[in-house]
């Protein structure tokens, strides 16, 4: 170890997986994961977060997390996300290539990919 | 991809509790539901709760599980890691289950709130034991994450050690080990004195009874006791270390032998640390455990290879200390300040605490409280804060009578005075000492008289012998609290046990010695009336000394049992069925086992 770079290439390269334990994000993505949920295909979407959220370096803003069951079970796989001072945005029937794109979209851009979303499965 | 994380303890608390098999339980069963691509376990340090051991961390949920077995972990994979549902039997409950007014999904809402929540740490503000039981301690890696050696290079590139000092002192930090002496000025002391060579030592020789903080730090947080280490050489003018800790500490000599190889291997130790051109070389140093290790001058001495025996100061480490050689020595908690205060800066620092005790310092909460464990809190806490609120009071609805800081040097705080806030100078006045911070709380049933002695025994044993007010003197005031408490005192040797005290404490050569008087002291000063009951009442009023005791059977509220006879290992109750039962005073041991097993509270005791 020669400079305060490589000290900091160190840090940053870390940062994002020590990150999952200071629990500070703002945003919280809950993925159903009972029974039901796994049935449907949960935990490929719930890792999909996991993976695209790192990515797109959101580690530090939000918190991939799993739940029970969430109640809607023909909806499922189900994904709810949790902004302070926002309502809570449900996504329904989820896979892992709708996931990427509501980690693009809505956790990055903050558009919310209301065609995945239950008020428009519901209507 | 990493989704989530189990935090499993591995300090020393959780290892006897079984930590080990847990962990090796969650290493298969995350194998078996196919997880280990998404699920990672990390052995950490000390959490601090030890009393609800073993301790496991789930995230990013935080969820908080106590108490955990082997048998446990199938089912927490199984629905944690796997379905995400929290498995409530075993999180840390805080919530009273009698409270009826709380809805069933009010509780489980109190059930998960994050593990900072809780009334152990919420009150808690933790700068020494900051990583402990958030990094892998034996990953260099997850230390730098956490902006490890980022003060090192700070100082290294941007200070020199003059401002190194400044800072330090700014910050108004205190030696963390016992005397807390300002940190700052010991540094300036070695700087200013020129020699060839110059040391740093790490006085990791802990040794009250009950205090355990720097082993927690030294185990969990192993790097940031090197990085202070070479911190304070570059400040002093060192370039050599010596960490001097207790061979009983195995897990926490494996955990600095790693640490020492891994930052050696980044050249964060070394030489030309930093393209600096400042070289640092950190060795460690086993202690057989002796209580006088600690002293300082004994300390060094018994690195040089000597018996461990302190010496006269003047002349003090700062000029002629290890090796001869201007050193500058600090305990483990002082150390593990260090880097925060660099990166944070002395006002940050100074921010916090009283005016004359800045910072939190870490006690090792024991004795008759409901949570034991270490917790930090900033200097100025009430005694009744950590008490009441941090540790969830005193267990069986008794109550507090004192508690005892600074160990066998240190002396009681009684009940009367538990709204005093914590810090160096209102300890000392109140005739105790802060010490290493080991805080055993006692109730009603615990004798001060006896305390006096339990301490009083150990300095006895750990004394050195070298200079005649120790050795001899706490052997004659030992010999004073066994004639009080065996009945055999008189007011008279009150008197004589506090003169003799008050010599031993202004002619013995160190510490030891000087501070072993201090529990007797302090009790004499604040239960003087329990010794007075000892020697002329000739009775023991916490129930404690037994040749003091007598066992007695209330024939009103005897049924005749011969529950009582039937436990009585040495045949002393006799009785027939149906009627009150009689103890023979000449038989009984005093064991108490009648009481015990007496559903009717017909033994008394007195």
């Amino acid at each position: 170890m020669k400079s305060l770079e490589e000290l900091a290439a160190i840090r940053d390269k870390m940062k994002s997986k020590v990150v999952l334990r200071e629990g500070t994000g703002e945003i919280r993505v809950v993925v159903g994961m009972a029974t039901c949920g796994i049935a449907a295909g949960a935990r490929p979407v719930l890792n999909a977060f996991a993976e695209k959220v790192s990515e797109a370096g959101l580690s530090e803003k939000v918190t991939v997390s799993q739940t029970g069951c969430i109640g809607i079970c023909q909806y499922e796989p189900v994904v709810e996300v949790f902004e302070a001072g926002k309502e809570k945005v449900t996504y329904v029937k989820m896979t892992a290539e709708k996931a990427a794109e509501v980690v693009e979209k809505h956790l990055k851009g903050g558009e919310v990919v209301t065609e995945y979303t239950i008020s428009t499965a519901v209507s | 991809m990493i989704r989530s994380q189990v935090l499993i303890c591995g300090g020393t608390g959780c290892t006897s509790s079984g930590s080990k098999a847990v962990r090796e339980a969650f290493e298969s069963e995350i194998v078996k539901q196919d997880l280990a691509e998404e699920v990672k376990i990390v052995p950490t340090g000390c959490f601090g709760l030890c009393e609800k051991g073993p301790v496991v961390i789930v995230y990013p949920e935080g969820t908080f599980y106590s108490h955990v077995q082997a048998e446990d972990v199938a089912e927490i994979v199984e629905e944690h890691l796997l379905k995400g549902r929290i498995v409530q039997r075993l999180v840390y409950d805080e919530v009273d289950e009698d409270e009826v007014t709380l809805t069933e999904e009010i509780k489980n809402e109190v059930r998960q709130i994050s593990l900072n929540e809780t009334a152990f740490y919420k009150a808690q503000k933790r700068v020494a034991l900051r990583n402990c039981g958030v990094i892998n301690p034996e990953s260099i890696d997850e230390y730098i994450a956490m902006d490890g050696y980022a003060a090192l290079g700070k100082v290294l590139t941007e200070m020199t050690p003059e401002d190194v000092i400044k800072c330090i002192s700014d910050s108004g930090l205190r030696g963390r080990g016992g005397g807390g002496f300002p940190t700052g000025r010991k540094w300036s002391f070695t700087a200013a004195n020129k020699a060839d060579q110059k040391y740093v030592v790490c006085n990791a020789d802990e040794g009250d009874p009950g205090a355990f903080m720097d082993r927690s730090v030294l185990e969990g947080d192993p790097h940031c006791v090197l990085e202070a280490m070479a911190i304070c050489g570059y400040a002093t003018g060192a370039s050599e270390g010596y960490i001097y800790v207790r061979a009983e500490y195995p897990i926490a000599v494996k955990r600095l032998q790693i640490a020492i190889e891994q930052a050696k291997e980044y050249g964060l130790l070394g030489e030309n640390i930093f393209d600096s051109g400042f070289n640092f070389d950190i060795h460690i140093r086993l202690g057989a455990g002796a209580f006088v290790c600690g002293e300082e001058t004994a300390l060094m001495t018994s690195i040089e290879g000597n018996r461990g025996e302190p010496r006269p100061r003047p002349p003090y480490p700062a000029v002629k200390g290890l090796f001869a050689k201007p050193t500058t020595e600090n305990n483990v908690e002082t150390f593990a300040n260090v880097p925060q205060i660099i990166l944070r800066g002395a006002d940050w620092f100074a921010s916090m605490g009283t005016e004359r005790s800045k910072g939190t310092k870490v006690f090792a909460l024991g004795g008759k409280i409901t949570n034991t464990g270490l917790v930090e809190i900033p200097m100025g806490t009430t005694l009744r804060e950590v008490i009441e609120d941090i540790g969830g009071g005193i267990p069986n609805g008794k109550k507090f009578k004192a508690a005892q800081t600074g160990g066998p040097s240190g002396g009681c705080i009684p009940a009367s005075l538990i709204d005093t806030p914590i810090d160096y100078d209102n300890l000392i006045e109140m005739g105790c000492m802060m010490g290493s911070g080991g805080l055993i709380v006692m109730d009603e049933d615990n004798c001060m008289v006896d305390i006096a002695k339990f301490f009083l025994d150990f300095t006895v044993d750990e004394s050195c012998g070298k200079c005649a007010p120790c050795r001899i003197g706490t052997m004659r005031m030992k010999e004073i609290l066994e004639k009080i408490t065996s009945g055999n005192g008189t007011l008279e040797d009150i008197d004589k046990l506090e003169e003799l005290a008050m010599h031993v404490k202004e002619n013995s050569l160190c510490g030891l010695g000087q501070t072993a008087p201090n529990p007797v002291l302090a009790t004499l000063k604040f239960f003087r009336e329990e010794y007075i009951a000892h020697v002329v009442d000739k009775k023991c009023p916490a129930g404690v000394c037994k040749a003091l005791l007598n066992y007695s059977i209330d024939p009103e509220k005897c049924k005749g049992c011969t529950k009582c006879a039937r436990n009585c290992p040495v045949g002393a109750i006799s009785g027939k069925v149906k009627e009150p039962h009689v103890i023979d005073t000449t038989k009984c041991i005093k064991c108490g086992a009648c009481i015990d097993n007496c559903n009717f509270g017909a033994v008394v005791k007195g």
